[in-house]
Parts: C-alpha cells; sequence; structure tokens
C-alpha cells in the first residue's frame, strides 16, 4: 500500500468503499476484480500478488472511477501504480500484453518525436507473434488514407530524446 | 480569433479527416490555426501507464513551443486535450514535478499556457448564433448520438469542460445546424480505445454496447471529437458483425465534418472518403435541401 501511495500521491485511507468506481467502471463486468475490491486488498496488507489481479492490464484509462469517487481518491493513478510495480516487480500476468503494446507505441515516440502507427503496429505484432489480427483491413485504410504508410518527421525529436533520457535517469526519485 | 493548433499525432495518420474538416471549417469561420513548430506526441496513454514523469514532461515539450507564440493552445483530439491539462496542472500543483519536468526539457515551465478544446473555442468564442448564421445547408432533421467519450470530460476537476456527466457542447452544435441531437445514455462511456489492438476482445465489448445503444436511439449517425473514438467505433464495427452476426452500418463522423457540410464545403475536402462505413446517409440527407 505504501508503494502505491508514493507513486500515485494517493491517500488511500479515505476510501470507504462506497463502490461507486466499481458500479461505473466499463470493464467491471469483464474482469475479475473491482476497483473497490484492489483498494480493500490494498487496506488488508496486500502484496505482490495484487500485481496479478486482471484489472490491472483489463483497465482502460476512462478514470470513471476517479471522477465519481466521492472522496475525490484517483482510483486511475492507483491502477497505474499497480502497472509500474507490476512491470517493476515482473508480475507474470500481462494480459494482452499491453506493456509491449506501450513500449512499441512510446519507442516509436522515442524514435520519431510522434506517433508511427504502422511502425507500432508492427512492432506489437512481432512482439505477440500473432501476426494475422487486424491486418486484413490495412489495404482498405491505405487505400482510404485512413492510415499513414512513413512516419512523421516534422517534430522536434532533440527535445524528445532528451526526456526520454532524463525521466529514464529519474526512476526512483519520483515524489 | 487566433490560436495555436496542436493537431496530435493521429492528425497525421488514422485522423486525417479530423485534421482536413478542422482545418477547413477554421478558414471558414475566420479562425486564424497556426502549427507550432516541430511539435511532439503527448505520450497519450501508454505515457501515463508508465511513468509520470514522462506523462508530464511530453506534453510539456509543446506547451512550451506554443509559450513562445503567446498564443492559447487549440487541441482538437480529446486524448491530446486532456494530457496537456493534466500536464499543467501537474507542473503548477506540484513543485517537484516542475523541477523534474525543468531537468528534462532543459527549461522551465509554470504550467500556465491557456489550452482550449475546439469545441470550447466554437461555443465560446465563435458562439452559435454565429454558427448557425453561416450554415448554408441544414443537417435537415438528421438524428444524431453525440458522443463524448472519456477524455474529453476527465478528469472533470481539471478540464473543467461542460457537465462531466451530461455533456451538451456536441448536442448545441448538432441543434445549431438543424439536427436532431438525441438523448441517448452512452455519451461518456468509454470506447476502450486505449485497448484497441492489445485487447481487442474487450473492446469489442464495449464498442458494441455503445453502437447498440445509439441505434435503438434512432441514430442516423454519432457524431464524436475523438480520433480514438472515431478509428475505434468505426473500424470495429466489421469485427462485431463477423463475430456476434450484428449488422451495423452506423457512420462515425466528426462534428467538423458535419459543420464542414453545414457551411458548403466539399464532402472531399472534409475527407468522408477516409471513413469505413460510408457516411451516404448523411451525406443524402444534407444534400436534400441544399438551397446552392
Amino acid at each position: 500500500m505504501a508503494a502505491v501511495e508514493a507513486i500515485s500521491a494517493v491517500d488511500l485511507s479515505v476510501c470507504f468503499q462506497c463502490k461507486k468506481c466499481s458500479s461505473g467502471c466499463p470493464v467491471a463486468k469483464i474482469a475479475k476484480s473491482r476497483p473497490s475490491e484492489i483498494i480493500r486488498q490494498l487496506h488488508l496488507g496486500a502484496g505482490n500478488e495484487l500485481l496479478e489481479s486482471d484489472l490491472v492490464w483489463t483497465c482502460v484509462s476512462c478514470e470513471t472511477c476517479s471522477a465519481r469517487c466521492p472522496m475525490d481518491i484517483n482510483v486511475a493513478a492507483v491502477i497505474d501504480a499497480l502497472r509500474k510495480l507490476a512491470i517493476e516487480r515482473g508480475a507474470s500476468k500481462q494480459e494482452g500484453n499491453v506493456p509491449l503494446f506501450n513500449r512499441a507505441f512510446l519507442k516509436t515516440v522515442e524514435t520519431f518525436g510522434r506517433t508511427y502507427e504502422i511502425g507500432l503496429i508492427a512492432a506489437y505484432k512481432l512482439g505477440t507473434g500473432k501476426l494475422t489480427n487486424d491486418t486484413e483491413k490495412f489495404p482498405t485504410m491505405l487505400a482510404k488514407g485512413k492510415i499513414a504508410l512513413l512516419p512523421s518527421l516534422g517534430g522536434d525529436r532533440k527535445t524528445v530524446r532528451r526526456i526520454f533520457k532524463k525521466t529514464k535517469q529519474n526512476k526512483g526519485a519520483e515524489p | 480569433m487566433r490560436y495555436a493548433y496542436y493537431p496530435g499525432c493521429s492528425a497525421e495518420s488514422t485522423a486525417r479527416d479530423m485534421h482536413q474538416s478542422t482545418q477547413a471549417v477554421a478558414r471558414a469561420l475566420g479562425i486564424d490555426l497556426q502549427e507550432p513548430k516541430g511539435w511532439t506526441c503527448c505520450g497519450a496513454t501508454a505515457g501515463h501507464q508508465t511513468d509520470r514523469l514522462l506523462a508530464v514532461s511530453l506534453p510539456a515539450a509543446n506547451l512550451t513551443k506554443v509559450q513562445d507564440m503567446k498564443l492559447d493552445m487549440l487541441v482538437n483530439c480529446a486524448a491530446c486535450y486532456s494530457r496537456m491539462k493534466v500536464a499543467n496542472h501537474e507542473i503548477s500543483a506540484h513543485p517537484e514535478i516542475r523541477k523534474g519536468v525543468r531537468e528534462a526539457l532543459d527549461r522551465d515551465y509554470d504550467g500556465s499556457v491557456k489550452v482550449r478544446h475546439l469545441l470550447e473555442v466554437l461555443l465560446e468564442d465563435v458562439g452559435l448564433e454565429a454558427i448557425a448564421n453561416a450554415c448554408k445547408r441544414s443537417l435537415n432533421g438528421l438524428k444524431v448520438a453525440c458522443y463524448y467519450g472519456c477524455l474529453l470530460v476527465r478528469p472533470p476537476e481539471i478540464l473543467k469542460f461542460d457537465d462531466p456527466e451530461n455533456p451538451t457542447s456536441l448536442d448545441g452544435i448538432v441543434k445549431a445546424m438543424g439536427g436532431q441531437s438525441l438523448e441517448w445514455p452512452c455519451k461518456v462511456e468509454c470506447c476502450g480505445s486505449g485497448l484497441s489492438l492489445s485487447r481487442t476482445g474487450v473492446v469489442l465489448q464495449l464498442t458494441s454496447s455503445i453502437l447498440d445503444m445509439a441505434c435503438r436511439a434512432g441514430a442516423d449517425c454519432i457524431a464524436v471529437s475523438c480520433p480514438m473514438c472515431q478509428v475505434n467505433l468505426d473500424l470495429r464495427q466489421q469485427d462485431i458483425n463477423k463475430q456476434t452476426g450484428k449488422n451495423y452500418h452506423l457512420p462515425i463522423v466528426y462534428i467538423t465534418q458535419l459543420l464542414g457540410l453545414c457551411l458548403g464545403i466539399s464532402s472531399g475536402e472534409l475527407g468522408f472518403n477516409k471513413l469505413m462505413v460510408p457516411a451516404s446517409n448523411v451525406l443524402e440527407k444534407v444534400a436534400a435541401n441544399s438551397h446552392e
């Protein structure tokens, strides 16, 4: 709980389990765990086993939970903190490989300054081994100009590379 | 009316239609859009799911560029809009974050650049009356389900955009154009687009329930103002149809595309040809009462 509070800057002790976060959560009916249960488990001293909860990688970051919390708990930041800890502590369950997607996304940003969708999708698909999913759409999307074939090179790449370098160095020095 | 226009990465790829129609509408309404030179990615969902300082520094790199232009930042992508405003808030509220950003950017930034969504500019600076007066064609009673998604309204205490549970900005513009904006319950439900590739199964369930509700409300189309929502709701219909035997053919159009049509701009210039589900019903309806 202390680690989650440190990363998310959230005071979890004010949660009184009204469950508004879980009621509004669009993936509550899909995931096995609910946001309010995650917070209660943290209250009760849950450790690394919590990082295996499927909600950690099913949460869509829509922030409905945070918006509706009567105690202003930023529940979405709690889930972000769990994602960070899950990666740092090597939790086994990374469903749908969201971390791989995020790494591929940020790699294109670090390289080009802007997102490069086809590069991102290729890197992600190579990583998952499921090469054919969704590829049937590309011919139509390219023909319609609904996706760019080449990366954009107009961005200030120098500043972006500096940001990635500095924030990587800054790991562990967060508030 | 002059603004520093931050297009966002998708404007150059999957949301060229949003970008084109935004620029065309701005020209027609006398809004001057200046692109900050060398703008870069805001980090989006992948950024904040990975690292807090990274998620603030990436938007800040763009906010400083806009600060130098001495203009307000205008954003149309809901995800970029949310990240820009959250970054401003984090930098102003937490000195240690501001310090981290200063190290990352090699420049101090105080979080003071005003960030505005295109809808705010349309409603507050242009005004509904001026929009209605500028319209050469009417939507002719087109039934529109206005869909705001999540990041246009959340986090509400920071974005302060409209009513976070029942926003009406899009609805107001649809009405000003002679359309019928529908009452429906999914205005701020999430379509899950951040996980569109990584958890496609989850996303199909979320998009399906939104499409289903719009169809039940009798919608001719869904109007959006977020490129993530547009791509997700548009592109995933064929997957849902294939997997569930449903038969969705609901056009997902940008509000700027609808507005552009009413301002007399051609559908080609507004990027209608890029939509995966063709919006021919929308084009026919608007053309039917053209007075030109």
